[in-house]
């Protein structure tokens, strides 16, 4: 199945509902189910509300009514703590510094590589497509040391440089996968017409087949943003300076630094978590579609 | 893609250079960081090295240590509990909350989102939250207290009987957002037809999910297994961040054993080979999804 075709079946919904129950009954199981699913979203946002009530306490407060208690007292000092104390400034820039480049990059790549292997008859193009995705689906535990002990080879141990390296490297098997599910839907009559005009490979990739995989493209970077921002397993592999750690790790040296005060912990999370809620809440729909182009396949 | 391009177009055989370069450039990135480092992990696994001196070889030392390992035997089986739990009810809930949502109608998308919107939270903020519900005088022990079972109440996290599980949920409300997702695309994917004629057949709803819901969603199934199996198995930031794989290794994971076995007591050979058990176990997942998508790819 292609890519094209989840995205159309987003599009698609409300067919299924075809029969109609008597209007008193409809309203009871209108009812029943804006209260199971009205519950069931409540214990969800649960915890999200917890910690953001939570941040806004003093540590007074929690000490004195307890972390599971109703606020007593509200505050912003939590946030400055994290901050500016706690190092979550620098290391949010960190993550940036990190997941920009690297969605930026490894999307960047993978397009050029499935554009190839898509539109083009090369030689064990298959085979090349799946020990792309083979590499992706590797447990990364089998890589970590010696991922470590190359990039200190390399002397770019605890760099940023050497993060994004392994980023793109692990995650650009599987945007090619996807992004080659996408390209080759694209008719060969569009290429056939560019070729006529004189187009270049080259051109033909960067005016005619990258605007066509532009949804792809966007599902993509969302989804992606969020699994390099969030990672946490790479970046304390590679790195090691406390002031070089993204905003996962450093969380981590927060919840050690602060035990037990839940308003500058809570506050952290808070700030870890924002930038991916907003792509989320810009993006959601790409963000959705993005979940579902991976697992087409 | 036109199939076996040559025949639509004759005059693609011959790659043009710059297109050839489009496929190396990922390629290498991805042999430099992935290929090359894989296949050094599986020799260092026949090592003994401490990662200062240079390693000396040990053949399948590390695989016959393991055997008489009990910090080893307690990840293994947690993580086949961790598959099985984790893996096993995320994918119900999913279903359930997929089945539950999947009809158009007067906000629905709030519900969506309100169970989506932990998939965007990183593992770590998520056990960080998490671990202030499971305080001696956090949330879950003040709902006890409140509703008459004042004598559950527990340091969750730091008793041996109760920390897995107590890693788990944290971890599963967030996936089961996610597998959502994948069930209601695929749920979408039904021909409607099929339940008009199965309604007209006489069939009960309970039918109509077993014999027409189900079989659909086969593919979706699939997928989701592959999912869950492979995050089961790269597990890490949740167990790392809320117990670090204690106490006692009660909440000890292989993928959390490895990571402190290479790089805090520093057996770089022996964490080796403890990676190649997670990759053998991944191994067959990894191998099934290619077919899958070796087929598909066609």
């Amino acid at each position: 199945m292609t890519a094209t075709r989840t995205t159309a079946h987003i599009e698609t919904t409300e067919a299924a509902a075809p029969h109609r129950p008597a209007p008193r009954g409809r309203a009871l199981r209108t009812t029943g189910f804006h209260l199971t699913a009205g519950l069931l979203s409540a214990l969800w946002l649960l915890p999200i509300v917890l910690v953001l009530l939570t941040s806004t306490r003093t540590f007074d407060d929690i000490a004195a009514h307890g972390v599971g208690s109703r606020p007593h007292s509200f505050t912003l000092d939590g946030f400055r703590q994290a901050w500016v104390d706690g190092g979550q400034q620098r290391a949010l820039i960190n993550s940036m510094l990190v997941t920009v480049p690297t969605v930026l990059l490894s999307l960047g790549l993978a397009s050029m590589a499935a554009f190839a292997l898509s539109r083009y008859a090369l030689p064990f193009r298959r085979v090349l497509l799946l020990l792309m995705l083979g590499g992706n689906l590797l447990p990364p535990q089998i890589l970590l040391i010696p991922v470590s002990k190359l990039s200190e080879l390399l002397g770019i141990y605890d760099r940023l440089y050497a993060l994004i390296g392994v980023q793109v490297g692990f995650g650009v098997g599987f945007y090619v996968f996807v992004l080659h599910g996408f390209m080759r839907a694209i008719p060969a009559e569009i290429q056939q017409a560019a070729v006529i005009d004189g187009a270049n490979p080259w051109q033909i990739y960067r005016r005619v087949v990258l605007p066509l995989a532009r949804p792809a493209l966007a599902a993509l970077s969302a989804l992606s943003f969020t699994w390099i921002f969030n990672d946490l397993l790479w970046a304390i592999t590679v790195l090691r300076t406390e002031d070089r750690m993204p905003v996962t790790a450093s969380l981590i040296g927060l919840q050690g630094q602060y035990v037990s005060m839940w308003n500058v912990i809570a506050a952290g999370s808070v700030i870890a978590a924002a930038p991916t809620v907003a792509v989320f809440l810009r993006f959601q729909r790409h963000f959705v579609a993005g979940l579902n182009l991976g697992a087409v396949k | 893609m036109a199939p076996t391009g040559s025949a639509r177009r004759p005059g693609a055989t011959r790659v043009p250079p710059v297109v050839l370069a489009f496929v190396l450039v990922p390629l290498l990135a991805e042999a430099f960081w992935v290929f090359w480092p894989a296949l050094q992990g599986f020799s260092l696994s026949l090592t003994s090295w401490d990662g200062l001196s240079a390693p000396t070889f040990v053949g399948l030392g590390n695989f016959s240590e393991m055997l008489h390992d009990t910090v080893f035997r307690t990840a293994a089986i947690n993580t086949v509990l961790w598959l099985l739990l984790f893996g096993g009810l995320s994918a119900a809930l999913g279903l359930g909350a997929a089945l539950l949502l999947q009809q158009e109608r007067r906000g629905i998308g709030f519900y969506r989102a309100a169970l989506f919107l932990p998939v965007v939270f990183s593992l770590v903020a998520t056990a960080l939250v998490w671990q202030a519900m499971y305080q001696p005088d956090g949330l879950i022990n003040h709902v006890l207290q409140a509703v008459g079972l004042g004598g559950w109440k527990h340091a969750w996290l730091a008793d041996q009987d109760t920390a897995f599980y107590a890693v788990i949920v944290p971890a599963l409300w967030r996936q089961v957002g996610y597998v959502m997702v994948l069930y209601l695309a695929g749920l979408k994917g039904i021909d409607p037809v099929l339940y008009e004629a199965a309604k007209v057949d006489g069939a009960t709803r309970v039918q109509q999910f077993r014999h027409i819901t189900l079989p659909q969603l086969r593919s979706v199934n699939a997928v989701v297994l592959s999912v869950i199996v492979i995050d089961s198995l790269r597990s890490f930031d949740v167990v790392w961040a809320l117990t670090r794989g204690g106490p006692y290794h009660s909440s000890e994971l292989l993928s959390t054993y490895m990571y402190s076995t290479a790089f805090q007591s520093l057996r770089l050979g022996y964490g080796s080979a403890l990676a190649v058990v997670i990759f053998v176990l991944a191994f067959g997942v990894i191998v099934s999804y290619l077919v899958r998508a070796f087929r598909e790819a066609d």
